[in-house]
């Protein structure tokens, strides 16, 4: 039989370590969107006194290169610091796969980004945010890259529905350029809250349509 | 390798079936000549009677005249032939506007994709959840400029069978010249063109068994259509290029063995196929229309889980169906007939296509359906969607 993955892809595939969900993980990071595609949920369990990660866990709405890139992703993160785990790579994850076909890197980055989040929420949670910087409309223009447009299967920026950001006093506008009485809008919607609203600093999300 | 592979893929292609290999034979061995014309040499006429005698029964099969049929090199080249040599001889006397549906194949598609990029005007009409065209949409997008309408006559992803009674109806009352694609329902299906006025039809022999790279365009007599392709003055001077004489002869063969008997069995698998899972996997969709199908078709979504990973697990266990998942296309874009229904990327991503043949039985239905239960179940529980919707 000929596969186009790698022994270990395939291997990682057909048995995913560190599978599930976790009750009360103390992070948790979510990427992708089920409107397009590929998603992950990542939940982690830290050592409050030592920042090691003690236990990981993930979902996958995934093919085979998400699901095996999560599992190796986990292996790799599990008793390694939050400093640490934030510093695996995605190139690090496919090399220790015996790496991927190029194609498939969208679906893979996004289990190393399902990690990275996990560790933001972790840290934003317990106040270890670091010189906390006050949101801009940079930041939120690169959180919203994480927001998918289910029409194109991109994210909403890089498709253009997303026209104008203002940040005023941690009330935070955005404008689509999409019908509210569109199929994905209130989706999009959605996950554009859950992206934004967790900023330490952001009193108010609106997101505001065409119509 | 597993000792045999169970293929449930048969709209993409199929397993010659020895028959037709039977009858191509003597074209490769013994009259292996070019068509002459009766004044050529004795091989040549013999290979041109091969060739004709397969062209009466392609033609035979359809209610057509033997010379209203134009052997091809299949599908694709029937449908840029049909599409691209009507639109050539009526862009100056009638107008440059093509209609197509939006769920067509890549040859009606991409063949209308490329019309507009050379100045002509497309539009692309719209279909019910079910796949079924929207009639009304169709006859207001017809104007006095409309060159020709191309609407399939079955779908190759989601199985749905056009009325193309209606729509032929509908074109020639506006006077417009109608194209469709049979490739999915030719032989299975019947289409009858001395009753249906529909004046273009693509057909193609790799999807009944027959040998790949042979199709055929019939075109109705009188049909102003333009040679696309330059070259000698065979087919009439329709066609260029050398004659695939085994080819047309194999796929004569190939329509010949297809029995209404076989086409009631395909839909016994298909039936069989959508009952069990419907019955025994939870969160399930049928995708395409339930009474009007082919009957070699069944395209089920098993939401919450990816197309991929479930061809892959199924592959694994020596099964091979395809999938509308972007992950699984070459292009990495979501199935455009699942969006075309109103689908969304989530329908298309755990869409698996179940497509029959003459070479399945009800074992390997029941074979992969007890796989498919078990794959989505064990996929669904690593899933962070299933557990929240369950």
């Amino acid at each position: 039989m000929k596969f186009p993955y790698s022994e270990k892809v395939l291997e990682h595939f057909r048995n995913p370590r560190n599978v599930g969900k976790m009750e009360n993980p103390d992070g948790k990071g979510m990427e992708g969107s089920p409107a397009c595609g590929d998603m992950v949920a990542v939940y982690l369990q830290v050592n409050p006194d030592t920042k090691v990660i003690d236990d990981v866990k993930f979902e996958s709405y995934g093919c085979a290169s998400n699901i095996a890139t999560a599992s190796i992703i986990t292996e790799l993160a599990k008793g390694k610091t939050i400093d640490e785990a934030k510093k695996i790579t995605w190139k690090e994850a496919t090399e220790e796969l015996g790496g991927l076909p190029p194609v498939k890197a969208h679906c893979s980055v996004l289990a190393v980004e399902g990690l990275r989040s996990a560790i933001r929420d972790y840290e934003e949670k317990h106040g270890l945010v670091s010189a906390q910087e006050p949101t801009t409309e940079a930041v939120v223009r690169s959180r919203l890259k994480h927001v998918m447009n289910p029409m194109a299967g991109l994210d909403i920026v890089r498709t253009e529905l997303v026209t104008k950001i203002d940040v005023n006093d941690g009330n935070v506008r955005i404008l689509l350029n999409l019908p509210s009485n569109h199929q994905f809008a209130a989706a999009i919607r959605e996950d554009i809250l859950e992206k934004i609203e967790s900023l330490w600093d952001v009193k108010e999300v609106k997101v505001v349509f065409t119509e | 390798m597993l000792d045999k592979t169970v293929y449930l893929d048969n709209a993409a292609s199929t397993r010659l079936d020895e028959r037709v290999l039977e009858a191509m034979k003597p074209y490769y061995f013994d009259t292996y000549a070019v068509a002459t014309s009766e004044f050529g040499y004795s091989m040549g006429i013999d290979a041109k009677e091969g060739l004709e005698n397969a062209r009466a029964g392609i033609a035979s099969s359809l209610g057509a005249s033997p010379e209203e049929i134009v052997f091809t090199s299949g599908e694709t080249e029937s449908s840029n032939m049909a599409i691209k040599g009507v639109a050539s001889a009526l862009m100056k006397k009638k107008g440059n506007h093509i209609i197509v549906s939006k769920i067509e194949d890549f040859p009606v598609l991409n063949t209308a994709r490329t019309l507009e990029k050379q100045g002509c005007r497309a539009d692309y009409i719209s279909v019910s959840p079910e796949g079924i065209l929207n009639l009304e949409e169709l006859e207001n997008a017809i104007t006095e400029n409309t060159a020709l309408v191309s609407v399939q006559h079955a779908n190759q992803e989601i199985g749905t069978l056009q009325d193309i009674k209606a729509i032929a109806e509908i074109c020639k009352e506006k006077g417009v010249l109608l194209h469709t694609d049979a490739t999915h329902s030719f032989t299975r299906v019947p289409l009858d063109v001395s009753k249906i006025p529909v004046d273009l039809v693509t057909m193609s022999a790799h999807t009944i068994h027959g040998p790949r790279g042979v199709g055929a365009l019939y075109i109705r007599e009188g049909t102003p259509i333009n040679k696309w392709m330059d070259g000698g003055f065979q087919e009439s001077n329709r066609r260029a290029g050398l004659e695939n004489i085994p080819g047309a002869v194999g796929f004569a063969k190939a329509v010949e063995l297809v029995t209404p008997e076989e086409n009631r069995f395909l839909a016994s698998l298909r039936d069989h196929t959508i009952k069990r899972a419907e019955e025994e996997v939870p969160h399930v969709t049928l995708n395409g229309s339930r009474n009007q199908r082919v009957p070699q078709n069944a395209n089920i979504t098993f939401h919450y889980v990816e197309g991929e990973s479930m061809t892959l697990h199924l592959d694994m266990r020596g099964f091979a169906v395809s999938t509308g998942s972007a992950c699984f296309s070459r292009s990495l874009e979501a199935s455009h007939v699942i969006m075309g229904i109103g689908g969304d990327h989530e329908r298309a991503h755990g869409s698996l296509r179940f497509s029959f043949g003459r070479y399945n039985s009800m074992e390997d239905v029941d074979g992969i359906i007890d796989a498919v239960k078990e794959i989505v179940s064990q996929l669904r529980t690593i899933s962070p969607l299933y557990e929240k919707n369950k």
